[in-house]
């Protein structure tokens, strides 16, 4: 077990930490920057995708098993907002008949 | 070991650049699936064996197939969507560089994190992440069966054909012709 806890600490923390912090970045510009809803939702996975991996790679770096249960339950929520996201695509695609995010304004200003 | 790291990390960025820039939304998904994929390598690299695995199943085999399968369903594979104005997208993308930015500012000078002493590098196996799921968070694990059943019932109520208020209506007069039976029987 001991080639495995130095193979781990071979990379430091502050790697991931960039890491992440560079995948949140680019989910959180393509939020912003594209109109297509379903796209919308993936840079949404996107985002929790690296949460998960900075919230794992703290868990391995400090040898505590709760981080990675955090991770567990994360992808659980995030199971769930998927199926009621795209339940919502199809309703909105039903409705009027487009998923462009720029139709649905009326809750804007 | 670091060179795997550049690997999928190189992969994973790469990849995440495609799912925003791609015109089509099939192009999307197939290159989050293979951001999804090196994500679940760097959890390899990490030893979390059971959320590696976690990972490839929920995301890459249920999640990703869903987004895959509405847009087949609703035929939504146009490469030509309307675009943002350009304003719009040099502030989105100034905006995500800024917050990048603001980020790494706030770490800049290390994370400061003191290393507890005693170290095991097995916590990401499933013995231990099982262990600490059902005895410190049990509560929470079987909560979340509650949040899947609304998820469940919300989905489909979501999804019906028609709209709740209709169907409520014809509902309410179906069990008013009901009534009516029984009347006439009696």
């Amino acid at each position: 077990m001991n080639d495995v806890i130095t193979a781990i600490r071979t990379v430091p923390l502050e790697h991931y930490v960039v890491l992440s912090f560079i995948l949140f970045s680019i989910g959180m510009a393509g939020v912003l920057f594209r109109r297509n809803t379903i796209i919308i939702l993936m840079c949404l996975e996107l985002m929790f995708n690296s949460v998960n991996l900075l919230l794992t790679a703290f868990s391995a770096h400090h040898s505590d098993p709760s981080g990675q249960v955090f991770v567990f339950f994360i992808m659980l929520v995030a199971a769930a907002e998927v199926t009621v996201g795209l339940a919502i695509l199809v309703m909105m695609k039903r409705n009027v008949d487009s998923v462009d995010i720029n139709q649905l304004n009326r809750l804007k200003w | 070991m670091i060179y795997l790291f550049y690997l999928f990390a190189t992969i994973s960025v790469i990849s995440a650049l495609f799912v925003v820039a791609a015109k089509s939304p099939v192009n999307s998904v197939i290159s989050l699936i293979v951001c999804f994929l090196s994500i679940a390598g760097h959890y390899i690299l990490l030893n979390a064996q059971f959320l590696a695995m976690v990972h490839i199943i929920v995301y890459t085999g249920a999640i990703m197939v869903l987004f895959l399968f509405v847009i087949m369903l609703l035929n939504l594979n146009k490469s030509t969507e309307p675009q943002k104005s350009l304003i719009t997208r040099i502030a989105a993308v100034a905006a995500g560089g800024l917050f990048l930015l603001t980020l790494l500012g706030a770490i800049k000078n290390g994370i400061g994190i003191a290393t507890p002493g005693g170290y095991d590098g097995g916590i990401g196996l499933v013995k231990s992440v099982g262990m600490s799921l059902f005895t410190d968070f049990l509560v929470p694990f079987e909560l979340s069966s509650v949040l899947f059943l609304s998820a469940i019932i919300g989905a489909v109520m979501l999804g019906k054909k028609e709209s709740t208020a209709k169907q409520m209506a014809t509902g309410d007069s179906a069990y008013a012709g009901l009534n009516q039976a029984e009347h006439i029987v009696r």
